[in-house]
């Protein structure tokens, strides 16, 4: 075996070892590095009350209600196990609507319910011009498909 | 391979070929940015901010591949202890640094209007603050090494060595977005689908394209640049020995 044969296998096994020392590692992280707690978690495994946490999902069709004071709003962020209905007080950003994802930061009541400091917005990977607007994102993908 | 190993060859190509991409890469992003700023349509949902991403998403790209170029760069100066390769290597780490910078400033004032938020904590944005460090991490480390141990010449293996290690960062970046739950959405792109609509997909094919011209050129100029600085130290230190024998 040349000198250089043995660098090469040496460095590969190197790699391979990092690599390997990576994945394991952000595995374990799985849970503790997510940014948010899905409502399934929620439900299954309740935060403590007071605690900041975030809570992400989808916000509920229909949910979403601005109270008597006009800037107080509720809504109901739900995947497909749970709903947490969610009260924030305050401005929410423009893409912050009724069936697209979004993540409240803030603490759970003693109730259950879940009361915001902020609200992000999180936008999912498609990208559709405006003149598609009145379509749904289910038909907007199938015009991508059928244009490709 | 070991052809372009050889520096007066590398030297001869690389003497046409940096005006070429450096010339044909900023024809090409220019036209493609203006096209995006005056005649791209708005998007869908987010309206005209969604158009950063002509640049956002090239310069992430750019960023990760120029870790990518590095570590196989550090590889094969480890392996082969070919000399261009520790040049290579040196040379990417500042385009990289600009890019990942780029990515994550675009990225910043994206997200104010998207997600109502100029930074947060998530796995996808820390893993690439991250990269940014890692690059300028590695421009201190061969600076420092290569005045121990002479120009780029690769005395020193420390440099290498790092750039190998720090690669475990690109699939972390590239993965932190399906392995956790993210505020960045999951990619858009991958081998043979796309969810972003043709006139977005091409605009963002053509600026990648310019980008990474002009990335090549900047990479191709500075290995130039750095293998005449050896050459000039090595006439001066020869100059220097025939005055003491004199």
């Amino acid at each position: 075996m040349k000198a250089k044969h043995q660098r090469l296998v040496l460095a590969l096994i190197a790699v391979i070892a990092l690599v390997g020392a990576g994945v394991l590692a952000a595995w374990a992280l799985r849970s503790q590095a997510s940014f948010f707690y899905l409502p399934a978690d929620y439900a299954a495994n309740p935060p403590e009350a007071g605690r900041a946490v975030r809570l992400g999902g989808m916000v509920e069709k229909g949910s979403i209600k601005t109270a008597a004071d006009g800037v107080t709003i509720n809504f109901v962020i739900y995947d497909d196990k749970a709903r947490v209905p969610v009260t924030f007080k305050g401005i929410v950003p423009d893409l912050f609507v009724e069936g697209s994802g979004a993540v409240a930061e803030g603490r759970r009541q003693p109730d259950g319910t879940f009361v915001a400091d902020n609200v992000l917005a999180k936008h999912d990977e498609n990208y559709v011009p405006r003149e598609m607007k009145d379509m749904t994102t289910e038909q907007a993908r199938q015009a991508i498909e059928e244009t490709k | 391979m070991h052809g372009f190993a050889n520096p007066a060859r590398f030297l001869r190509l690389a003497r046409w070929l940096t005006p070429l991409l450096l010339v044909t890469g900023l024809v090409l992003t220019g036209i493609t940015l203006t096209w995006a700023l005056l005649a791209a349509p708005a998007e869908r949902l987010q309206g005209d901010s969604a158009k950063i991403l002509f640049v956002h998403v090239p310069a992430a790209w750019l960023g990760m591949g120029g870790w990518s170029a590095l570590a196989i760069a550090s590889l094969t100066e480890l392996v082969w202890r070919h000399p261009l390769a520790a040049i290579g290597a040196r040379a990417i780490a500042l385009p990289g640094a600009f890019f990942a910078a780029l990515c994550l400033a675009t990225g910043s004032l994206w997200g104010r209007p998207a997600w109502g938020t100029w930074w947060v904590w998530d796995g996808r944005l820390t893993s690439m603050l991250v990269l940014l460090f890692l690059y300028l991490a590695y421009m201190a480390l061969a600076e420092a090494a290569d005045r121990d141990g002479g120009n780029g010449s690769g005395q020193s293996r420390i440099p290498a060595i790092f750039g190998l290690v720090g690669a475990i960062n690109i699939p972390i970046i590239h993965y932190s977005v399906l392995w956790w739950n993210s505020l960045h959405q999951p990619p858009s792109i991958a081998v043979g689908k796309s969810a972003m609509a043709p006139v977005f997909l091409y605009g963002l094919l053509a600026a990648s394209l310019g980008f990474s011209l002009i990335f090549g050129g900047v990479v191709l100029a500075r290995m130039r640049a750095i293998l005449a600085n050896a050459q000039a130290e090595a006439r001066l230190r020869r100059k220097a020995m025939e005055l003491e024998d004199a």
